[in-house]
C-alpha cells in the first residue's frame, strides 16, 4: 500500500461515526490564482479530504453548477498545470489534509499519463479519480499512478452489478467513490445511495465516499454508519461564487461538518 | 433489385478497439447499460425475426432499396462516370433513418420505451422522432441553440411528430454540446432509456452498431454497381462528420483492395483552429464522447469549437473506425471548404435536378476534384438539401 493511500485511510477512518466531509472545488473557479486559498479555507472549515476538479470542456458526469464553474475557469485561462501549481502552493502554505485530483481522461492523456502522475505527486496530490475511465481501461493509469506513489480511487454506481463492485473495491488504492444515484453531480436525493453503500461495504475494506447530490448537514448525519466520507461539490462551488469565496467556502464546510 | 441490401454483420471488435482507437470511456453508471446493449445487439442481429422486422420497415416504410443514379451531366463535368447512391430519397430525406429504425427496434426488444437522441443538422433527430412516432415511443431530442436556429424546419417537424426538442447550451452550441447533454440524460435515466446515437461515434458498442445498421447502404450500392455497370467503382466518396454514411458505404468495399475510399471532411472557413471540422485532417488523437479517435483539441486536451456551413459536419470528433482506416492507409481523407461545398450544391442542382444536403455537397465537390479520365466514382448522396435552403439563400450575393 502506498503512503498516499495510507493518508486517505487515515483521513477517512472506518469508525462507524459520522462521515467526514470531503469538499470538492473546481480548480480555477472563480479565479485561476485563487484555488490555493480555497483549499486552505476548505481545510480550515473541517474538510477531511479535498477533491480538486480540473476543468474540462466536455465533462460528461457533471451537472449544471459544476459545468458552469468549469467553463468559467477555462475562459479565465485555467489549465491543468496551474491547477497542480495551486495545490503545490497550498501545500507550501501548510495544507495537511489529503488531496484527490478529479479529472476527465482527456486532459490527463494529453499531459501524458506518466508525466501527469509524476507532476501531480510532486505538487502534493495524494490520489486520482477519473470518472470516465472505467475499470476495464484503468490498467495503464494504475501503473503510472503507482510508480508516482499516487493512489487511485474507483467509482461505483447503483447500476453496478455485484461482480463489478468486487472489481472496483479490489482495484481501489484510495477510496471507493459511491455515486448516490444515476445522474450527474448536484442533483437528486443522495439517501438513495444507502443500499449501494451496504452492498459495497460487504465486499470492501476501503473507505467509502458517497457523492452526487449532498447539500445539507442533515444528509451528512443521515449517512452515519453507512459512509466514511461524503463528497460535497455543487454546494461548495456555489459558495465560491460570492464576494469573499474563501470565507464562504470555509463557512459552508464548517456548517456541513456541524462546527 | 427490389429488396433492401443485407446488413454486413461482423462480431463486435474486442473492447471496441479499431487499432489504437475506439474503446469505451464513460461514467460507471452507464457501463453496465453499454454491456447490456452489446449483448442485446449481438443477439438481435443473429435473429432472423429481428432482421425480418428491420428489412420489412426498410422496404415498406423507409423506401429501400434507394436508387443508384448515373449522373450523366455531372459525369461530363467530372470527365469520368459518376454514380450517386440516392440516400436523399430515403424517408425523412437522409440515411439517418436506417440507424434510427434499427436502434428503436432494438430498444423495443430490450424493453426500453424512452428514447433520447442528439442532433446537429436535425436529420438524426428527425429520423429518431419519426421512428418513435411509428413505433409509439417517447422521444427527447437534444439540439444546440445555434443548430436550432439554422435548422428551424427540422425542429418544427420533430415537434409535429411528438418529440420534445431540448435546447442545449449557449447561443453558439452545436452537435458536440447536444451529444454531451444527451449522454447526461442517459446517465440519469439509464434504467428505462435508450440513447440512440446518430453516428459511428461514442463509446463501444455504438460505432460498431451504427456501422452495422448503415452497412445496408454499401451492400446495396455494391450490388447495384455490379448490376448496372458490370464492375466495381474505382473510388467511393462520402462526407464525414461523425462518419456514419461514409462507414455505411465503405463497409461493403473494405475487402476490395482496388476500390479507393475517400472521406470528405468540413474545411469550413479555413485551417485555423475553430474555423473547420476536419478532425482527421487537422486533429490529434484524444478522447471525446466516450471513444478515442482524432479530435480537435488544444494542447491541454480541451475540445475546440468548430465551424462548417453544414451543421452535420460541424463536429470536433470522428468515428474511431475512420481514424483506423486513415492510420492503416485503407481510406484517404480530405477537407473541402464552405465555398467549394456551396459550388457543388449549385452544380448538382442545375446539372442533375437534385438539391443535395450541404453535407453531401462536400462529397460531390471532392468527386469533381478527382483526376479526369478514371473509372467510375460512386458518391454517397447522404441527404437532400431542403433543410439547407435558408443557409444557402442567406449566402447568396444580395
Amino acid at each position: 500500500m502506498s503512503a498516499a493511500g495510507d493518508a486517505i485511510l487515515a483521513a477517512l477512518p472506518r469508525s462507524g461515526e459520522e462521515p467526514r466531509v470531503c469538499p470538492y472545488l473546481m480548480a480555477g473557479f472563480p479565479d485561476p490564482e485563487g484555488t490555493a486559498d480555497l483549499l486552505l479555507a476548505a481545510e480550515a472549515g473541517g474538510g477531511a479530504v479535498l477533491e480538486v476538479g480540473i476543468p474540462h470542456s466536455d465533462p460528461l458526469a457533471d451537472g449544471p453548477t459544476i459545468q458552469a464553474a468549469g467553463r468559467l475557469a477555462l475562459a479565465r485561462g485555467m489549465t491543468t498545470r496551474i491547477a497542480l501549481a495551486q495545490v503545490a502552493k497550498a501545500r507550501t502554505r501548510g495544507l495537511r489534509v489529503p488531496v484527490v485530483c478529479m479529472t476527465y481522461l482527456n486532459p490527463v492523456a494529453q499531459f501524458g499519463l506518466e508525466d501527469f502522475c509524476q507532476a501531480a505527486a510532486a505538487a502534493g496530490v495524494d490520489a486520482l479519480l477519473v470518472p470516465d475511465l472505467p475499470l476495464e481501461e484503468m490498467e495503464e493509469l494504475e501503473g503510472a499512478a503507482s510508480r508516482a506513489g499516487l493512489a487511485l480511487c474507483t467509482m461505483v454506481a447503483p447500476t453496478t452489478p455485484d461482480r463489478r463492485l468486487t472489481l472496483a473495491a479490489t482495484r481501489a488504492t484510495g477510496f471507493v467513490y459511491c455515486v448516490s444515484r444515476t445522474g450527474v453531480t448536484g442533483t437528486g436525493d443522495p439517501t438513495e445511495g444507502a443500499s449501494l453503500l451496504e452492498r459495497v461495504r460487504a465486499l470492501s475494506d476501503r473507505p467509502l465516499v458517497l457523492g452526487f447530490g449532498v447539500r445539507r448537514r442533515s444528509q451528512v448525519v443521515s449517512l452515519t454508519g453507512l459512509a466514511d466520507g461524503v463528497a460535497v461539490g455543487s454546494r461548495i462551488v456555489e459558495a465560491a461564487r460570492g464576494d469573499d469565496p474563501a470565507a464562504s467556502v470555509r463557512e459552508v464546510v464548517a456548517e456541513l461538518c456541524g462546527r | 433489385m427490389n429488396v433492401p441490401g443485407r446488413l454486413i454483420v461482423t462480431a463486435p471488435p474486442p473492447r471496441g478497439r479499431y487499432g489504437e482507437f475506439g474503446g469505451s470511456f464513460v461514467p460507471e453508471t452507464v457501463v453496465p447499460a453499454l454491456q447490456e446493449l452489446e449483448a442485446a445487439a449481438v443477439e438481435a442481429l443473429g435473429d432472423p425475426r429481428f432482421l425480418a422486422d428491420f428489412y420489412g420497415l426498410e422496404a415498406g416504410y423507409a423506401g429501400r432499396p434507394t436508387p443508384l443514379h448515373h449522373a450523366r451531366r455531372l459525369s461530363v463535368r467530372a470527365g469520368r462516370p459518376v454514380w450517386l447512391k440516392r440516400e436523399d430519397l430515403l424517408h425523412t430525406g437522409a440515411h439517418k433513418l436506417n440507424n434510427a429504425l434499427g436502434q428503436l427496434l432494438l430498444a423495443q426488444r430490450m424493453g426500453k420505451h424512452r428514447i433520447v437522441a442528439e442532433t446537429g443538422a436535425g436529420q438524426h433527430g428527425l429520423a429518431t422522432a419519426t421512428a418513435c412516432a411509428l413505433l409509439g415511443m417517447e422521444c427527447i431530442v437534444y439540439m444546440g441553440r445555434e443548430d436550432m436556429r439554422r435548422q428551424a424546419v427540422n425542429v418544427a417537424k420533430m415537434k409535429l411528430l411528438g418529440a420534445r426538442v431540448e435546447p442545449v447550451g449557449d447561443p453558439a452550441a452545436t452537435l458536440k454540446d447536444a451529444t454531451s447533454e444527451a449522454i447526461r440524460d442517459w446517465v440519469t435515466n439509464v434504467r428505462d432509456t435508450h440513447y440512440v446515437i446518430g453516428s459511428v461515434v461514442g463509446p463501444h458498442p455504438y460505432p460498431w452498431l451504427v456501422r452495422t445498421l448503415q452497412s445496408v447502404i454499401g451492400s446495396e450500392a455494391r450490388a447495384q454497381m455490379l448490376e448496372l455497370t458490370g464492375r466495381l467503382p474505382e473510388v467511393v466518396v462520402a462526407s464525414v462528420g461523425g462518419g456514419s454514411n461514409a462507414i455505411g458505404i465503405f463497409a461493403a468495399f473494405l475487402e476490395d483492395a482496388d476500390v479507393q475510399l475517400l472521406g470528405v471532411e468540413a474545411g469550413g472557413r479555413g485551417p485555423e483552429p475553430g474555423a473547420h471540422g476536419a478532425s482527421l485532417g487537422l486533429g490529434t488523437p484524444g478522447v471525446l464522447h466516450g471513444s478515442r479517435s482524432y479530435i480537435l483539441q488544444d494542447p491541454d486536451g480541451q475540445v475546440l469549437p468548430t465551424h462548417s456551413i453544414s451543421a452535420g459536419l460541424d463536429y470536433p470528433g470522428v468515428g474511431p473506425e475512420h481514424a483506423n482506416l486513415m492510420a492503416t492507409g485503407r481510406a484517404r481523407y480530405v477537407a473541402l471548404d464552405d465555398r467549394q461545398a456551396l459550388d457543388a450544391f449549385h452544380l448538382l442542382t442545375r446539372l442533375e435536378g437534385i438539391i443535395p444536403a450541404l453535407e453531401s455537397s462536400h462529397a460531390v465537390a471532392a468527386a469533381l476534384r478527382l483526376p479526369d479520365g478514371g473509372g467510375p466514382i460512386l458518391v454517397c448522396l447522404s441527404g437532400r438539401g431542403d433543410k439547407d435552403l435558408e443557409t444557402v439563400l442567406g449566402r447568396e450575393p444580395k
